[in-house]
């Protein structure tokens, strides 16, 4: 497996006591498995405050978790020497949802390229310049763009350099957080035709993370929902979104396509995550039971999986 | 019907000033509504939706924006010269605005109770007694939990979508005959959006309030417009009933939109990409403005400017040719 996750949890301190020592915590991630195989496309779909960019955080090291582990290439990066990391590293990329701030606004594009090759010594220093014009053409600007400064370039356009930055690593995978959230529907739609054709011909696996389920569907094989820091349901993407099994999901859904959502109010503050299933203050169908046991995540890890106590009757 | 507000040709120009040139970010606006009806005004960043709606409310950034040329009236009264004592009668008490970010067009030091109090108090003669009840009322009305609570929180202590409902009670406080909703759900998410676009719509229906919801959604209009108005670079292109525009879109950029628009049955299959770019405000467009953009260009196209004529019935589109579907 390319990346695999195994019961990762993130647990952030939100307040500390008198000599400093943590007090309260938000799980930002509770107990999240999820693997990526090489050239797969996975989606993470979750409103605000679900833990889905922390996640994706925690998959490429920038988090290093509370619990569980994280493998790249089968080796978890915690037992990791620094150079054996920063090798694996190069491989694990990730392009931010804001491409105004992701960007250094004092380097040209020249330099924000190069930099990655510099950083991890690949090619030649002679080849380099060739390599980055190369990358510029494949998500579609031209060598001219080369001198240019980010502010120079749309919105879309700094998205597709972002993306160019992580391909200078030749990366196995890269993790999009929120990538096209920020577009114009007309631009969203050619950022995610070269997305699809990157995968297709370097063969480069994604984890998606967006709040759009239309979005994350399109593109990716499977799908995982988050809730309040945990998985809801996962499975094959075309199996989840044919029949929902989890009430969120069918709300997320049904908000996607325009349609009448049925669940009310907003998710609540992930520090004060509610007792037994999480979702249970928004769900029509809550009973007892939901209010003082949280359901597990079950179900076959190659078909679809729910956690819901009532999903097999609704 | 009588027209609640008739928007005629509204022209805005935009002036850069370094270089002094001057371009247009309304090239000619025409809509017309009536009351109680609920119009969604949709398009891309920078065709000027936002524009408009702030021309209706005289609320323009001048400069670089001025208007040009064009008439606005509301119920029958031109708002073209109106004195600034006359505007503060008009805004928040007969029209009524909701704007994108609640958390930021509340007011962060003064409780959310004051705000809305604050409005009733300016534009109504009701007693402090009264102003306080009728407050509470409206924090009820629109679905908030425990008013009398609200009365003293601020804005930080709720969470996006309670401030948004907030600033619809402020919005509708005064009983006005017309709201302007400036994407009002853009900084929500998803599942709260469709709560407060329904909230928006039940209001209208009780209070027989019209609506101008501006949005770059597509999919959320879809249930909840009486009328879709599309807008291109400062012109509407397309005008039509949801049903029509999105069963039978007759101008090639609606068309493009809602092909580019990814759903999961259409995996696998690349996306519909409009090519090119939106021309600048301050080129000068002498033939149709989409005609670089448009896979069914012709030399007419590039010579004149199509008008926006009726193509089927309850459905209008700025092209000479219109789609046959």
């Amino acid at each position: 497996m390319l990346l695999s996750l195994r019961k990762v949890t993130k647990h952030f301190p939100v307040q500390r006591g008198l000599w400093g020592r943590p007090t309260a915590f938000v799980k930002a991630v509770d107990m999240v498995s999820l693997e990526v195989g090489a050239g797969q496309i996975v989606g993470i779909v979750g409103e605000s405050g679900c833990g889905k960019s922390t996640l994706g955080r925690c998959a490429v090291g920038l988090f290093e978790p509370t619990s569980g582990e994280v493998l790249w290439d089968n080796l978890e990066i915690r037992g990791l020497a620094a150079s054996q990391k920063r090798a694996h590293q190069r491989k694990f990329q990730v392009v931010f949802q804001n491409p105004y701030a992701s960007l250094n606004p004092r380097q040209k594009i020249k330099k924000i390229l190069l930099e990655p090759l510099e950083v991890h010594g690949l090619l030649r220093p002679t080849e380099r310049l060739e390599f980055v014009k190369g990358l510029l053409a494949q998500v579609g600007l031209t060598e001219e763009d080369l001198s240019k400064y980010p502010h120079e370039f749309s919105g879309g356009q700094r998205q597709r350099i972002g993306l160019a930055r992580a391909m200078a690593c030749q990366p196995d995978m890269i993790v999009l957080d929120e990538p096209v959230s920020s577009l114009d529907v007309s631009v969203q739609a050619s950022v995610l035709n070269l997305l699809s054709r990157l995968n297709q011909e370097k063969g480069i696996a994604y984890l998606f993370i967006s709040h759009d389920l239309q979005v994350v569907g399109y593109l990716s094989q499977r799908l995982l929902v988050m809730y309040l820091g945990a998985v809801v349901e996962s499975g094959k993407t075309e199996e989840v979104l044919r029949t929902p099994r989890h009430p969120y999901t069918k709300a997320l859904l049904a908000a996607s396509q325009g349609r009448w959502v049925m669940i009310e109010g907003e998710p609540p503050n992930p520090a004060k995550a509610p007792w037994g299933c999480t979702f249970h203050p928004r769900c029509p169908f809550a009973e007892d039971r939901c209010r003082q046991e949280k359901q597990q995540l079950l179900g076959d890890d190659n078909a679809w999986k729910v956690a819901c106590w009532k999903w097999d009757r609704l | 019907m009588p027209e609640l507000l008739c928007v005629r040709n509204l022209k805005v120009s935009l002036r850069d000033p370094p270089t002094g040139r001057e371009g247009w970010v309304l090239r000619g606006v025409d809509l017309r509504m009536e009351a109680g009806e609920r119009v969604a005004l949709v398009g891309e960043s920078g065709c000027g939706k936002s524009v408009t709606a702030l021309s209706i409310l005289r609320l323009l950034p001048r400069p670089p924006m001025e208007i040009s040329s064009g008439q606005i009236e509301f119920k029958g009264r031109d708002l073209g010269n109106l004195t600034r004592e006359q505007w503060l009668e008009i805004r928040g008490r007969e029209i009524g605005m909701v704007f994108q970010e609640p958390i930021s067009s509340l007011n962060p030091v003064m409780p959310i109770g004051e705000q809305i109090a604050e409005t009733l108090r300016n534009h109504s003669g009701l007693s402090t007694g009264e102003i306080r009840a009728r407050t509470l009322s409206l924090l009820a009305q629109v679905g908030l939990p425990d008013p009398p609570r609200l009365l003293s929180q601020y804005p930080h202590q709720l969470s996006g979508g309670m401030c948004q409902r907030a600033m619809i009670a402020m919005a509708v406080a005064c009983g006005p005959s017309f709201l302007i909703a400036d994407e009002p759900t853009t900084a929500l998410d998803v599942t709260v959006q469709t709560q407060i676009l329904d909230l928006l719509f039940r209001m209208t229906e009780e209070q027989r309030l019209a609506v101008l919801l501006i949005t770059h959604n597509l999919m959320i209009v879809r249930g909840h417009a009486d009328r879709v108005v599309i807008l291109y670079l400062g012109l509407v292109v397309e005008e039509g009933v949801p049903g029509e525009i999105f069963r039978h879109p007759q101008h090639p950029y609606t068309e493009g939109l809602l092909a580019a628009l990814p759903e999961v049955s259409h995996k696998g299959r690349p996306l519909y990409n409009i090519p090119g770019v939106v021309p600048s405000p301050f080129e000068d467009l002498k033939g149709c403005a989409f005609a670089d953009r448009c896979p069914r260009v012709e030399r007419k196209c590039r010579e004149s400017a199509p008008p926006l004529l009726e193509t089927r019935k309850g459905h209008q589109a700025r092209c000479f040719y219109p789609s046959g579907k």
